[in-house]
C-alpha cells in the first residue's frame, strides 16, 4: 500500500500533500506538523497580525475540513524522533510507528540563536511561531521602546510595524547595510534611509554584546560600540538555520541543509527534502541553493508531488520573494549578488523605482520598491529569457511591462 | 452579518456569513472554500485568490489598487475587464453588505 508520510506541517508541507490528491494519488497520506495547531501562514506573523487592528487569529493555509475531505491524516503537536530508512518508518515521539512508501522532510527552519549573555532574560522575543507571535504581540500593545537585532526581512517588517504603533524602535544590524543577504547596495541603502525616515533608530555596523536585565525582564540592548539602548522589549532576528537534524541522524547526506537533487530526493530514493530545509542544485552547475521563500516552498511541494505521482519533475520556477514594511512594498524577483551591476530606472525620490542587476550583460534579478508592474514583468521576462540589455534598461522611457509585452507577441 | 456567495463550475455554491471586517479570501481559506488559495497571506502577491464580482455587486466596491490591478494582469484563467478582482482585497461590511463571485476553475 502506498503511504506517502510528510515530516513538517508548513507551506512545503502541507502543499506536497494538496498537490498529491490534485495530481489523483489515492494512496494514504499522513502529515506530521510539531506546533499543537491547525496548519497556519507565517508571512502575517510580521506583519499585519503585529498591528494594532490586526485579526488576532493565524490564517490557515488550508481549513480543518480540507484534511478531512482530502483524506490527510494530519497529526499536530506531534514529534518525529527517528527515521528507520532500512524498515522505511518514522518513529513518532510517544513510541508510535508509520510504515512508508515515500518519505517527504519538510522540515523548515529554526531561528539562530545568538549566543550572548542575557537573551534568556523575559522580554527579550524571537519571532516564527505562532505562539511567539502571540507572546510578541501582547507584549507589544504595552511597550513603549523596543529594540531589534538584525535588519533583516523579519527585523524590519517588525520594526516598521511597531513605529506605526507609537514604539520607539531602534535596530541594531552588526552589517554596514540593512538586508545585505538579500538586497543590493543601493536598494539597501534606501530601505535604510526610508526606515529612519519613519522614525526608526536605525544602527548600522553595530552587533550585540548582550542584554541587561532587572529582575529577571530585559531593560537594555548593549552593543558592540559599549553603547546601551534601552528597551521594553527585544526582538531578535538573525536568521535561520536548517532543521536538518532528523536527516543528519539518519544517514542522509546534508550540507547547510539536507542535499537533494533535481527531483528533490536526498541520498536515499525514497526520502525527498522541500522547502526551507532542503539544499537543491543551483541553476550554475556545481552550485547549491537553499531558499527561504513561500513561494519556494510551493514550487517545491508542487514539484515534489509530480515526482511522486508520474517520476517527472518540471524546472524550478524562477524565485521571487516580498516583503511589507510599512509603506514600502519590496518585491524581488531572481537572485542578485551585491557585487552585480545595479541600474536604476524609476522614480527614486518618489520610492517607486527598480533596481535592475546584471550580471555581465545578462539579468539576474529586479528588486522592486512600489512598482508592482515591474516585480510581474521581471518573473515573465527572467522565465523566458527575453531580458533587456543594461543599456535598454538605462533609457528614461525604458518599461519593463511593455519590453515583456512585446518579446510575447514576438514570440 | 455580511454575507458571502462563492459559485463554482457545475452550479454548486458556498453561501458564508462572514463578520465585518474580513476579506473575501480570508473567509473562504477558514472555510476551506475550494478555488481560493491565498498564497501570500493578503498581501495582493500572489494573484492566488482570484474571483469574478457578479454584475449587481461591482459598483458597491472599493476602487483597486495599482498593485492589485498589475496583479491581475497574471492570474492564471483570464482576466476579465470588468469582473476581476482579488478576493483578499474586498473586505466584508461597509457598503458590502452582500457578494456573489464566481471562482476561476484555476487559481496556481
Amino acid at each position: 500500500m502506498d503511504h506517502v508520510v510528510i515530516v513538517g506541517a508548513g507551506q512545503a508541507g502541507v502543499q506536497v500533500a494538496d498537490s498529491l490528491r490534485n495530481r489523483g494519488f489515492a494512496g494514504d497520506i499522513s502529515v506530521i506538523g510539531d506546533e499543537p495547531v491547525l496548519p497556519y501562514q507565517r508571512p502575517p506573523l510580521s506583519k499585519d497580525y503585529m498591528a494594532a487592528d490586526g485579526d488576532p487569529g493565524a490564517l490557515p493555509l488550508r481549513a480543518e475540513r480540507f484534511f478531512t475531505e482530502q483524506r490527510i491524516d494530519l497529526r499536530t503537536g506531534v514529534r518525529v524522533t527517528a527515521i528507520d530508512r532500512g524498515r522505511q518508518t518514522v518513529t513518532l515521539e510517544r513510541g508510535e510507528r508509520l510504515c512508508y512508501s515515500a518519505l517527504v522532510l519538510a522540515t523548515g527552519a529554526a531561528n539562530r540563536a545568538l549566543p550572548v549573555p542575557g537573551v534568556d532574560l523575559a522580554g527579550v522575543h524571537v519571532l516564527r511561531t505562532l505562539a511567539d507571535a502571540e507572546h510578541l504581540r501582547a507584549a507589544l500593545a504595552t511597550a513603549r521602546s523596543a529594540v531589534v537585532v538584525g535588519a533583516g526581512f523579519i527585523g524590519l517588517e517588525f520594526a516598521a510595524v511597531a513605529r506605526k504603533r507609537g514604539v520607539e524602535v531602534t535596530v541594531l544590524e552588526a552589517a554596514e547595510r540593512p538586508m545585505a543577504r538579500a538586497l543590493s547596495p543601493t536598494m539597501s541603502r534606501h530601505l535604510g534611509a526610508a526606515h529612519r525616515d519613519m522614525g526608526t533608530d536605525l544602527r548600522l555596523g553595530e552587533g550585540l554584546t548582550a542584554f541587561r536585565g532587572i529582575g529577571g525582564t530585559v531593560v537594555a540592548a548593549v552593543g558592540t560600540s559599549g553603547q546601551e539602548y534601552a528597551a521594553d522589549l527585544v526582538v531578535v532576528g538573525v536568521g535561520v538555520c536548517p532543521r536538518d537534524e532528523l536527516a543528519r541522524a539518519a544517514g542522509l547526506a546534508v550540507d547547510d541543509g539536507i542535499v537533494v537533487d533535481e527531483r528533490l530526493r536526498t541520498t536515499d530514493p525514497n526520502v525527498y527534502a522541500v522547502g526551507d530545509c532542503a539544499s537543491a542544485p543551483g541553476a550554475v552547475p556545481g552550485t547549491r541553493l537553499r531558499l527561504e521563500s513561500v513561494q519556494n516552498a510551493t514550487d517545491q511541494g508542487r514539484r515534489v508531488a509530480d515526482a511522486l505521482v508520474d517520476g517527472t519533475v518540471g524546472a524550478a520556477e524562477v524565485p521571487w520573494f516580498w516583503s511589507t514594511q510599512g509603506p514600502l512594498r519590496l518585491q524581488i524577483a531572481g537572485l542578485g549578488r551585491p557585487d552585480d551591476d545595479a541600474v536604476v530606472s524609476g522614480d527614486v525620490a518618489g520610492g517607486r523605482f527598480s533596481v535592475f542587476c546584471f550580471r555581465g550583460e545578462r539579468l539576474v534579478a529586479v528588486e522592486s520598491l512600489n512598482r508592482p508592474a515591474d516585480h510581474l514583468a521581471a518573473r515573465r521576462v527572467l522565465a523566458s529569457g527575453a531580458h533587456p540589455t543594461p543599456v535598454q534598461v538605462t533609457d528614461p522611457r525604458f518599461s519593463l511591462k511593455d519590453h515583456a509585452k512585446q518579446f510575447a507577441v514576438a514570440s | 452579518m455580511p454575507k458571502v456567495t462563492f459559485h463554482h463550475d457545475g452550479g454548486r455554491a458556498d453561501v458564508l456569513d462572514v463578520a465585518a471586517g474580513t476579506s473575501l479570501m480570508r473567509a473562504a481559506v477558514h472555510e476551506g472554500v475550494r478555488g481560493i488559495v491565498g498564497e501570500c497571506g493578503g498581501q495582493a502577491m500572489c494573484a492566488t485568490c482570484h474571483v469574478y464580482v457578479r454584475e449587481p455587486y461591482l459598483a458597491a466596491l472599493p476602487e483597486m489598487s495599482e498593485d492589485e490591478d498589475e496583479m491581475l494582469e497574471d492570474t492564471v484563467a483570464p482576466r476579465d475587464p470588468r469582473r476581476s478582482r482579488l478576493g483578499c482585497q474586498l473586505v466584508l461590511g461597509g457598503d458590502v453588505e452582500e457578494i456573489q463571485v464566481d471562482v476561476p476553475s484555476t487559481q496556481v
